[in-house]
């Protein structure tokens, strides 16, 4: 009996999520004329239109290309400067340590709104304004952080006997790190990506900031759109749908480190 | 307080059981009397605890009825049984003090508060918590938690059975001993049906007035200590319980004679024909080394453990100990070994045989 | 674990101090720097001391902003943790459907912001929206374009839509370290489903629970694009949060002294509440430790 009660409350529950994204889908294969013009809850013109007009329209498509650029290099980069000092946090104290980590959290913590303007003029004095490196680095405001916090508690269920031995059987730091330790961690690891990917690929504010036509990512675009006259409901519900999928492909893909990631207790 | 039987009992984890390999719990049938002390011994991964389970009602055989005295409990939820049960990793409730820990049980069945009070305060003296009764529970060491575990289960007076998963593997030897030596008292006091499930012979042997063996989801024997040391009913028991365990050898029964690779060695009765792969058993405190009389035997090793000497040697390629007496020389004339007849046991597939004249 | 003692350790950390010194501390700097002095472009800057300050903290505008932050991020929480923990205690503990069960709950985690917003503009509009259009069917007037209520109640639920999930899933991995003999204790000493979830399961949450009501304060004390996208701040200004009316006065008014100002106190508010967590959360893992 009990388990039906909770199959209730799931179903209606996964309803609520699913129903405002089923529409988001239902309206992206419609014409416009159908969804101003008549109230239907499934397409009756089923249209691709929508969906060629983005993949076929350079400032649109290109916007994905942006996007995925710019988080994947995010990514990469949080992963490779988190890595030594997650370690250097798990394995050893030293001066300032615990100052340090409580300063790193609170970059993540900081709201993106505060930064936006001053990262503005800086990568504008640099030279960096609209590029993907500019829209990578900003993300590693939060993205680092993260990426410590999380890395570090996976680094601290690898017992320390292990370095310990390595180091005795000769190896070197950076041999015993990568052949050793990385793969012991490499859950751990995929676990940070995904977060890396997630936060750097649903952030809107510092990338429209930051951007201007070069590396400017699909949700502005989109933002561009909606503001322009002349709603074109068809076409933004269609890139709207283009921009879930590769977030569900990523979960597909992780669903079973999802738990574990969580489990640490370090989001 | 009732007698607890097993009828036709078994279970498999698996949704659709292929064989008997797919078992946990071979089928049986078990009355385990009621105010018994038992031990349930075996290896790890034999049952146990599967077994316990099931008696207590967190599990759910797959075939077979459980009966509580008349009444079949094969449905009832775990509360209705009214039992308790001490699991082998310490559970407390972490934000509760100790004692509302020890009151825990009593109070969710409405019970009174000054009788509470009193029983707590009581099973608090047994354990030895009662000076950190207010403490909570969060943050002792895990066998002060153990301890809890315990006294949680000694609660309540009216339980049918009180169930231990081999509750003092967390627990410091010496505190071992205290508190088996507790358990064993309470059960004099109280007369609960105890159930003990522990892989250790001696936890087993001292705690308990009946042992129950298991081996591969079976029971394989049930009796006195003694029963299990004189005539193992498997040669599996003959070789868990003892230390060192039984000789095992194998070996061709003909009447009262067995023979062993051409060597004849009398034994204490006569046997009718026997089918199946045949061995005969000896403890190694009914074997002696002799000058010349017996098997002939090659000494590998002599260990001094205090009160006796283990001699680990080898007779016809398979392994045989002889227990023999502190002071006693061990010297290079003895070249055999002598069985006590009346002491060997004999096995057909592993199971021990009758003789054909009853008796022994 | 015991640490060793080492302050070569620092040469590890080294890479993180440079990236994150270059996106957080100099920008950081850059926010002092406004709010200390005032300008009138060309990079002319004159010494305006606290005055930025001043105005900020008597300001009605940031007054009111903050108190819409507050409320908003109180009733978010009253809602989404309650929820959160209701949905992760009724999730199916392992087998296919937990996978699908885990994967639609973190669907709408991966959405980027401002398409939540649209979802929910396109859901919620009275001519186009399923949502919308029922509510008026049923003869509900509702309308959040220009009813400041209609508005509070589609970005609170836009933001349970959004959220509950990441809640739900850390309580949810949370109850799964609970060790099985924890349950069966409750069961053989007769603990009802109530003493059940106050005795074992919220204390093995309490560690999660707690990092859950840390990151939704924050991001909800944060948010910006998806009300943004929904609402526009409006009608009036009825859903202007914190970040929504930063980003008007800096970028839309380029009132930088002002903003700025605004920044750091605004940053200094969510440090303080940060680190309150902090202390509290390490102190936890002590206890657990001991």
């Amino acid at each position: 009996m009990r388990l039906r009660g909770s199959a209730l409350v799931m179903t209606l529950y996964l309803l609520f999520l699913l129903i405002p994204i089923y529409w988001l889908v239902n309206m992206s294969f419609k014409t416009n004329t159908e969804i101003t013009s008549t109230f239907t809850l499934f397409p009756h013109e089923f249209t691709l239109r929508n969906y060629a007009v983005i993949l076929t329209d350079p400032s649109w498509y290109m916007g994905y290309v942006n996007s995925i650029i710019y988080v994947v290099m995010n990514t990469v980069i949080s992963i490779t400067v988190a890595l030594p000092a997650a370690y250097a946090f798990s394995r050893y104290s030293f001066m300032g340590d615990k100052h340090l980590f409580f300063w790193l959290l609170t970059n993540r913590m900081a709201p993106p709104a505060v930064f936006a303007l001053p990262f503005f003029q800086l990568y504008s004095s640099v030279g960096l304004f609209d590029t993907h490196i500019a829209v990578a680095l900003a993300h590693c405001l939060f993205n680092v952080p993260l990426a410590v916090w999380i890395l570090e508690g996976f680094m601290r269920g690898v017992p320390k006997e292990i370095d310990e031995t390595a180091y005795i059987d000769g190896y070197s730091f950076g041999h015993f790190f990568i052949k050793i330790f990385m793969p012991l961690i490499a859950s751990g690891i995929g676990v940070a990506a995904f977060f890396c990917f997630m936060f750097s690929w649903v952030e809107l504010l510092l990338s429209r900031t930051l951007t201007s036509v070069n590396a400017k990512p699909i949700a502005a675009t989109m933002t561009r759109t909606v503001s322009a006259s002349g709603m074109d409901w068809g076409v933004l519900a269609a890139a709207g749908v283009l921009t879930i999928i590769p977030g569900a492909l990523v979960i597909y893909f992780v669903r079973n480190y999802i738990a574990k990631g969580f489990a640490l207790g370090r989001v | 307080m009732s007698q607890i039987t097993l009828k036709n009992l078994a279970h498999s984890y698996h949704a659709n059981p292929r064989g008997d390999h797919d078992f946990a719990l071979k089928q049986m049938d078990h009355v385990w009397q009621d105010g018994g002390a038992y031990a349930l011994l075996g290896s790890s991964g034999c049952g146990k605890t599967t077994l316990l389970n099931i008696i207590s009602g967190l599990l759910k055989p797959s075939q077979g009825r459980v009966l509580f005295g008349d009444r079949d409990v094969t449905d009832a939820e775990t509360a209705e049984r009214n039992i308790a049960q001490v699991f082998q990793f310490p559970v407390v409730y972490d934000t509760m003090t100790v004692r509302d820990n020890l009151a825990f049980p009593l109070r969710n069945r409405g019970m009174d508060a000054a009788y509470i009070k009193a029983r707590v305060s009581q099973i608090a003296t047994m354990i030895g918590m009662d000076h950190i009764l207010d403490r909570k529970a969060r943050g002792l060491t895990a066998d002060a938690k153990q301890k809890i575990s315990l006294g949680r289960g000694m609660v309540r007076e009216d339980v049918n059975a009180i169930l231990f998963d081999e509750p003092l593997t967390v627990i410091d030897p010496h505190m071992k001993w205290e508190l088996r030596t507790q358990l064993k008292q309470l059960h004099r006091e109280f007369g609960h049906t105890m159930i003990y499930v522990t892989h250790d012979q001696t936890e087993a042997l001292t705690f308990a007035d009946k042992v129950v063996v298991m081996y591969d989801g079976r029971v394989v024997q049930m009796g006195t200590p003694e029963d299990l040391f004189e005539t193992p009913a498997h040669t599996f028991v003959g070789y868990f319980i003892g230390s060192p365990g039984m000789n095992i050898l194998p070996a061709e029964i003909r009447g009262s004679t067995a023979h062993l690779q051409g060597a004849a060695v009398p034994l204490g009765a006569a046997y009718g024909p026997i089918t199946g792969r045949t061995q005969i058993g000896i403890r190694p405190e009914y074997a002696v080394l002799t000058e010349g009389d017996g098997l002939p035997i090659t000494i590998r090793r002599v260990e001094d453990v205090g009160r006796h000497r283990i001699i680990r040697g080898e007779v016809a390629g398979t392994p045989v100990n002889v227990i023999a007496p502190e002071g006693m020389a061990v010297g290079a004339s003895l070249t055999h070994v002598r069985f006590t007849p009346e002491r060997i046991n004999v096995y057909a597939d592993d199971w021990r045989v009758a003789p054909a004249g009853g008796a022994v | 674990m015991e640490k060793t003692q080492n302050n070569k350790a620092w040469f590890l950390v080294l890479p993180v101090l440079v990236i994150v010194a270059f996106s957080a501390v100099i920008p950081l700097m850059t926010v002092v720097n406004y709010s200390l002095n005032d300008t009138f472009g060309n990079n002319e800057f004159f010494w305006a001391g606290m005055e930025w300050f001043e105005e900020m903290v008597t300001s009605d505008r940031l007054h009111e902003a903050l108190g819409r932050q507050i409320l908003f991020s109180a009733i978010i929480l009253a809602i989404e943790v309650p929820l959160g923990i209701y949905i992760a205690l009724n999730m199916p503990k392992k087998g296919f459907w937990a996978s699908v069960s885990l994967v639609l709950m973190a669907l709408p985690l991966l959405i980027p912001f401002n398409v939540v917003g649209t979802i929910w503009q396109i859901f919620g509009r009275v001519d186009i929206g399923l949502l919308g259009h029922y509510l008026a069917e049923f003869g509900i007037d509702y309308n959040y374009t220009n009813d400041p209520l209609d508005a509070w109640i589609t970005v609170i639920v836009m933001d349970v839509w959004h959220w509950t999930s990441l809640v739900a899933l850390l309580c949810y991995a949370g109850l799964q370290s609970i060790p099985q003999a924890y349950y069966q204790a409750a069961r053989v000493d007769q603990a009802s489903r109530w003493a059940v979830f106050r005795y074992i399961e919220l204390p093995k949450m309490a560690g999660v629970l707690l990092i859950a009501v840390l990151l939704r304060f924050m991001d909800s004390f944060m948010i910006y694009t998806e009300p943004f996208v929904v609402t526009g701040g409006g009608p009036g200004n009825s859903t202007t949060f914190l970040s929504i009316d930063l980003v008007k006065m800096a970028i839309g008014q380029f009132d930088l002294g002002p903003a700025a100002a605004f920044s750091i106190m605004y940053f200094l508010v969510i440090l303080l509440v940060s680190w309150v967590f902090y202390t509290v959360m390490t102190n936890l893992d002590k206890e657990e430790g001991k």
